[in-house]
């Protein structure tokens, strides 16, 4: 419900900043040092995609639009299937998603897109267990199993080896799973499938899959909900939710073996341990480092490399280099960790190469 | 007939006459070319599927596999469900409201009954989620199975979301259309029918039974025939309780999934050509089980409306 305040409050902002008289210069971006050159004119951006980072990106578009009144951003969080959708058949300016685009959807693309990591997001599980006071801790292998089917109840050995002071009860374990396609749900199976080859090859993972057992809610406030309501319960859900609500959330053990709460700290010490290839996609679930949460993520903004029209590509860019560089302070108070620099001058670089025919759109030409 | 244009010249008819037309060829014609895009757009799972769409319950997007049966289970077992809970008491709503309510208490009750219908359907869901679901967890499903588990309708363990929550939702939604209708077609009824049964000597009770009801038998079939379907393409209030799990099973504890419910959940998320046809061919069997449901009612209707209509005491 928080969340849905906060959305209503920047959308409020934004229109309010619409409202306001246009100055005669709008700088563009602050300490980014933009090398793209300024434009009077009015620009009008359309996005659409990825719900789960739309509270960070909505912030983004209010606090750009304070600086820039001749850049009007509007971003639908329709999901991030339909981001992609949208993106390829050229309705919207720029896409969001947060699962990497496959290589069958990257071919039906007219020209090249890319991806641009914009922010992190981790996936947490929630619980809801009465007589357990303090925090649990869990080993991928029993996370696998209880969603597997193969844990049933909370006093499972398997889960009291991790717990050997909680009061864990002898009930049965309701499991909880994100029935409307999700970013949220791709993270989380594609975490399962490194963890265990029988998941991989039974369940798989995607935004939608075929789960062994467990209730189906409607997004993460149904989740949220169900977890919330009801005992015994384990759900998993974006960390922003769980935190807002208050929800325990489950220490798990990392590769590194040790157990890590999803803090945006250990969020960024998983992006930090990965190495970021070019094509500036990677999966951060299960990633290496002492203090890595291992079910975290990118989710990224989809542009064409190529932009159609200039000005529009040219306003986009500098856009997204603002929001790679003053937005991610943004980040921590709304549940997302940002960008680490090592990665961010990849993406700076790859920023600089993009254009509209021969002309570059951020070299200040 | 005397206005036909050409005739007698009257062109307001004229106008009105081809105005109206073009509005009922336009629904006929937007219903047509619904159905013509959907079987186009769900085509490629037809091609690669078949019949096996029909009767397989394996829906699974990781490999591309899928089967529409637990949806078109879901779909209808909730919606009978659903009538089996709301007819009764619209009925009774009616008939207290037509018959036997003092006048000054008709046009309130009446009022707040229908206000029902006004509630959107995502509060419902959001009641169903936080009011409806525990209690039935904590205190309808226990007893049930305790007192009923030797049936297969109340076996298996009790999370409160599933069939029967999704049931008694939908019947809340639907209660309002099935009383409201049914009121006007007992309204329908001339007095004078009731007046001569009471004055035979009639209770209030048989003038009811044996005076209006036979009467009014077929507008009721037909309210109900309203009420079904709203909830065969109820979505939201019924995604939020059901528990969405692509699975067939007789216990009415148990998750099930609904053909409106699948196709919302999904379809914002979904790639990939054969995922997506295949959720327009799920939106292509909703459309044909209502079409299919619409026909039979009107059969129904029709039957009825042919009984006999004496009553006996």
């Amino acid at each position: 419900m928080f969340v849905r305040v906060k959305m209503l409050a920047a959308l409020l902002l934004t229109l309010a900043a619409c409202k306001g008289s246009r100055p005669a210069d709008a700088t563009a971006a602050g300490d980014g040092g933009t090398p793209g050159p300024k434009k009077d004119e009015t620009v009008s951006l359309n996005g659409a995609g990825a719900t789960f980072p739309y509270p960070l990106y909505s912030k983004w578009i209010s606090e750009y639009n304070k600086l820039n009144p001749n850049v009007k951003i509007n971003y639908q969080s329709i999901g991030s299937g339909g981001g992609i959708r949208q993106i390829i058949a050229g309705t919207v300016d720029f896409g969001a998603t947060d699962a990497p685009m496959k290589g069958d959807e990257s071919k039906q693309a007219p020209s090249k897109l890319l991806h641009i990591p914009a922010t992190i997001g981790a996936v947490v599980i929630a619980y809801n267990v009465p007589e357990v006071t303090g925090t649990l801790r869990l080993a991928p292998e029993a996370l696998v199993e209880i969603y597997a089917g193969k844990i049933r109840n909370w006093n499972d050995p398997k889960i009291k080896a991790d717990n050997p002071n909680a009061k864990l009860p002898a009930k049965e374990i309701s499991v909880v799973y994100r029935t409307d396609g999700s970013g949220t749900t791709s993270v989380f199976t594609d975490y399962l499938s490194k963890i265990s080859p029988e998941w991989r090859a039974k369940v798989g993972a995607g935004k939608s899959v075929d789960f062994p057992l467990g209730l189906g809610a409607k997004g993460n406030e149904g989740v949220t909900g169900q977890v919330k309501t009801s005992p015994y319960t384990i759900g998993y859900i974006e960390r922003a939710y769980a935190s807002q609500n208050k929800l325990p959330m489950i220490e798990i053990r990392n590769k590194a073996g040790k157990f890590v709460a999803p803090s945006t700290e250990a969020m960024s010490a998983a992006a930090a341990s990965v190495e970021m290839p070019d094509e500036l996609f990677v999966s951060l679930s299960n990633a290496d480092g002492d203090a890595a949460y291992p079910i975290t993520s990118y989710s990224y903004l989809l542009l064409y490399e190529n932009a159609k029209d200039p000005v529009k590509g040219a306003a986009l860019a500098r856009y997204v280099w603002w929001g790679l560089h003053d937005g991610q302070k943004f980040s921590k108070a709304l549940d997302y960790a940002p960008i680490p620099d090592k990665v961010l001058s990849k993406v700076e670089a790859q920023l600089k190469a993009l254009r509209s025919g021969d002309k570059k759109l951020l070299s200040g030409s | 007939m005397l206005t036909r244009f050409g005739r007698e010249v009257n062109w307001g008819d004229f106008v009105f006459r081809r105005a109206t037309a073009l509005v009922a060829t336009f629904v006929i014609g937007a219903l047509g070319a619904m159905a013509v895009a959907m079987v186009m757009g769900s085509w490629e799972s037809i091609a690669k599927f078949g019949c096996s769409f029909l009767i397989s319950s394996v829906w699974d997007p990781v490999r591309d596999i899928y089967g529409a049966l637990p949806f078109i289970y879901g779909t209808l077992a909730s919606s009978l469900l659903a009538l089996a809970f709301a007819v009764p008491v619209s009925l009774g709503v009616a008939i207290f409201l037509s018959e036997l309510a003092p006048a000054w208490l008709r046009a309130p009750v009446g009022f707040l009954v229908e206000l029902l219908a006004a509630v959107p359907s995502v509060v419902y869901g959001l009641w169903g989620i936080f009011v409806l679901a525990p209690w039935l967890r904590e205190s309808v499903e226990p007893r049930l199975g305790r007192w009923l588990g030797f049936l297969p309708f109340f076996q298996g363990p009790q999370h409160g979301f599933g069939l029967l929550a999704g049931g008694i939702i939908l019947a809340i939604m639907i209660t309002p259309t099935i009383s409201s209708v049914s009121r006007e077609v007992l309204r329908a009824v001339p007095s004078a029918l009731r007046e001569g049964a009471l004055g035979l000597g009639a209770t209030p009770w048989e003038a009811v039974r044996v005076a209006v009801l036979p009467l009014a038998r077929s507008g009721l079939v037909g309210a109900t025939i309203l009420g079904l379907g709203r909830a065969l393409g109820e979505t939201m209030a019924i995604t939020m309780v059901i528990g969405n799990r692509a699975e067939i099973s007789a216990s009415l504890f148990a998750p099930s999934y609904t053909m409106a419910s699948v196709i919302a959940n999904e379809f914002t998320e979904a790639t990939g050509r054969l995922y997506l046809s295949s959720l327009a061919e799920v939106g292509l069997l909703l459309f044909v089980v209502t079409v299919l449901l619409n026909i039979v009612a009107r059969l129904l209707v029709w039957r009825v409306g042919r009984l006999p209509l004496e009553g006996r005491l």
